[in-house]
């Protein structure tokens, strides 16, 4: 026994004792049993992999039944195979890196108790998410991150925006949970067993059709949690939490858990070649969308958000193109350097006092150096620079997508170049020209400085962590020749982007603002995201809205129920109103009902036959 | 069985009742209804009597005691109630005794 269950224990211990406590302690006891709490479960990962070694094949723990209904047994399983592992580190690892800038980063605000217990509860249920041996307690861990992730976004409570952003982070959530839950009780019906362990080997035998079925609904699932195309609307809006918040939940661990779960169910997709199509086709169409809208925004946080949601859709592409362990891969480079993009503009934004407009920074390389300099690694890493982390896992994406269709490599070459441009962008319109804003800007604390920089070396250097190696037992490769041209083209529109940049925002500022003048409405449609907030506030929001007000309020509710029960006491007191009037005091008036009463008795005996 | 028929018994046993159900309609002083109803009891006791002399069956008169009983308990009862009534109000007609109503 490797005594899995310690790793998600510690952080819902750390939960319990911050929940519970914090409220009346120091911060500094705060930071200890939160940061504490994640170092011993990081530090419980690697002794765990560690002994188990090799892990060429799974290594299960089942603690208890947890429930059982005729055959279907549901346990309280953990296991760990090479997958798990990279999730655990990665999961851990940034965690508890982010853990540790957020002490610095929080230090000024309330609620600092309330925000590390939260955030403690997010590691929890993460790690149940990754370690569980079964659809169900994947689920569990599944639902948990998303209420974490509506706590955290809607952490700053008293402004309206960040509590509305939470409930559209739950709610557009609920519709990719119900393809879930449709896609397990498919997988119970024709499978007879949620286990890994037991569905995945014996996907090989079912019908066609069935595993179609089962892989587009789990892929609901897996997009509304990703934020892909069509539910990605929450993720932009779910930058109102804190950015520790955003860098590990909304960029680093929970949206990759759609990644984590298609790559689980591997073994479902590959025999259902339609639904990897469709997965890949997704993953393209929401990697160049959204990073078309990022060319145009002018908030940090929401360039890295459409980002984010844009290099997820790159994972989704090459998950749908066969090619597994290469999106598990950038899953893990882009955990680096996603979260250090987030957490350098936490830093930028701590340096201002909150502010989040791009359009009044600049100039701010000398001021806080070492958020420049580490930034910059990200930024590097993100655009693909060879032989930065984001070359690697970038670039085995486009091959095995140019082996699966050359149309879908050119398309993902273009959003890498326009990826390149809107990061730089952003690197150029905050660190570059002359300041802008009316604020002292002034250098994060160490605290905040150190998580950074070993973020830094993590982006520059995590390419060089072969993974796709490592999960070849998992995910066999295919034998690929190494095509150089490909690698330089797409290489080749990284620098482009990072070229057109430095061209547009700092050589001639002007050009920017004469050259979306020029392309007028196209820039007002990104710059609006396409409207699609406005349109599914239209097609969706205001109807159910309208509905439930005019039909199930007014209608079903006031009519119809309290008619219902208004009228039954109206027609009671109507019908005592008329019955009360023999109640008139009078004794012979009530001798004369008597007497009526008894003639009629009478006659109905003598009707019915003198009783007999 | 010879003389009175049972008939002329039950006939006249019908005038008395009615006459009492007149009389507790028609009057309005308490005591002179209260008399209607015994009038009532008897009528009803006569029956029983004759159909148990009829009969040649015990029954009847068992029944007419109760009654007896009953209209004797009612009778110190109502009356007691009737003295309250005169009591309080100072007066003995029915129809200005009507403050239980809705």
């Amino acid at each position: 026994m490797q005594h899995l269950w310690i790793i998600p224990a510690f952080p819902l211990l750390g939960f319990l004792v911050n929940g519970v406590f914090g409220r009346r302690r120091a911060n500094a006891f705060v930071n200890a049993v939160a940061i504490g709490s994640v170092l011993l479960s990081l530090a419980w990962v690697v002794k765990t992999l560690m002994a188990l070694g090799s892990m060429e094949t799974a290594y299960v723990e089942r603690y208890f039944t947890w429930f059982q209904s005729g055959d279907l047994r549901i346990g309280f399983d953990f296991s760990v195979d090479r997958l798990t592992a990279v999730m655990l580190l990665v999961v851990t690892g940034i965690g508890s890196l982010i853990h540790i800038y957020a002490a610095g980063y929080m230090a000024h605000e309330g609620g600092y108790y309330r925000f590390f217990a939260y955030l403690n509860l997010f590691m929890f249920f993460m790690l149940v998410l990754v370690l569980s041996a079964n659809y169900i307690l994947l689920f569990v861990g599944w639902e948990g991150v998303g209420l974490c992730s509506y706590l955290l976004v809607g952490f700053y409570f008293l402004r309206k925006s960040a509590t509305n952003a939470g409930m559209k982070a739950f709610i557009v959530n609920r519709i990719g949970d119900f393809g879930f839950s449709l896609a397990m009780f498919l997988i119970v019906i024709n499978f007879g067993s949620l286990d890994f362990d037991k569905v995945l080997p014996a996907a090989a035998g079912k019908p066609e059709a069935v595993l179609t079925a089962i892989g587009l609904l789990l892929l609901v699932g897996a997009a509304g949690k990703s934020a892909q195309f069509p539910l990605y609307v929450w993720l932009p809006d779910a930058m109102e939490g804190p950015t520790p918040v955003s860098a590990l939940i909304h960029a680093a661990t929970m949206v990759t858990a759609g990644v984590y779960l298609i790559a689980r169910s591997a073994a479902i997709y590959t025999h259902a070649p339609q639904a990897m199509e469709v997965v890949a086709g997704i993953g393209l169409l929401t990697a160049a969308f959204a990073a078309t809208i990022g060319l145009a925004q002018n908030d940090i946080k929401k360039v890295f958000a459409y980002s984010t949601v844009s290099q997820l859709g790159y994972m989704f592409l090459g998950l749908g193109v066969g090619a597994f362990s290469a999106g598990i891969f950038h899953l893990m480079t882009h955990a680096f350097f996603k979260a250090l993009l987030f957490l350098g503009a936490g830093s930028v934004i701590h340096a201002l006092e909150g502010e989040q407009d791009m359009r009044q920074m600049g100039g701010l390389w000398n001021k806080i150096p070492y958020t420049f300099a580490t930034i910059l690694c990200a930024a590097v890493a993100i655009s693909g620079v060879p032989p930065f982390s984001g070359f690697f896992s970038k670039d085995a994406i486009l091959i095995a997508a140019y082996e699966h269709a050359p149309w879908m490599y050119w398309v993902g070459v273009i959003t890498a170049g326009m990826t390149a441009f809107y990061v730089f962008r952003a690197i150029f319109m905050t660190f570059f020209g002359t300041y802008r804003g009316h604020h002292h800007p002034h250098e994060s604390p160490a605290v905040m400085t150190i998580p950074l920089m070993a973020l830094a070396l993590l982006s520059l250097g995590g390419g060089f962590i072969n993974i796709p190696k490592w999960l070849e037992p998992i995910f066999p490769l295919a034998e690929k020749p190494e095509n150089f041209t490909l690698m330089a083209i797409s290489v080749a529109a990284g620098l482009i982007g990072i070229a057109l940049a430095y061209v547009l925002y700092v050589l001639s500022p002007r050009a920017a603002d004469s050259l979306s003048a020029a392309f007028g409405p196209l820039y007002k449609l990104i710059y609006n995201k396409y409207y699609v907030d406005e349109i599914y506030d239209a097609a969706v929001v205001q109807p159910t809205v309208t509905a439930s007000r005019s039909v199930l309020w007014k209608g079903v509710d006031v009519a119809s129920i309290d008619g219902l029960v208004n009228g039954v006491a109206t027609l009671s007191r109507w019908f005592g109103g008329g019955l009360k009037l023999m109640q008139s005091g009078n004794i012979r008036s009530y001798a004369t009902w008597v007497l009526f009463g008894s003639i009629v008795l009478i006659i109905a005996v003598g009707l019915m036959g003198g009783g007999r | 069985m010879t003389g009175v028929p049972l008939s002329w018994y039950l006939i006249l046993s019908a005038i008395l009742f009615v006459l009492g159900v007149a009389g507790f309609l028609f009057r309005r002083n308490i005591i002179t209804a209260f008399m209607s109803i015994e009038l009532m009891l008897n009528a009803v006791n006569l029956t029983f009597i004759a159909f148990s002399y009829q009969l040649q069956q015990v029954d009847g008169h068992l029944f007419a005691f109760f009654v007896m009983v009953v209209a004797a308990a009612e009778a110190a009862v109502g009356l007691a109630i009737i003295l309250t009534v005169f009591k309080n109000r100072n007066t003995l007609n029915v129809d200005e005794v009507n403050s239980m109503k809705y």
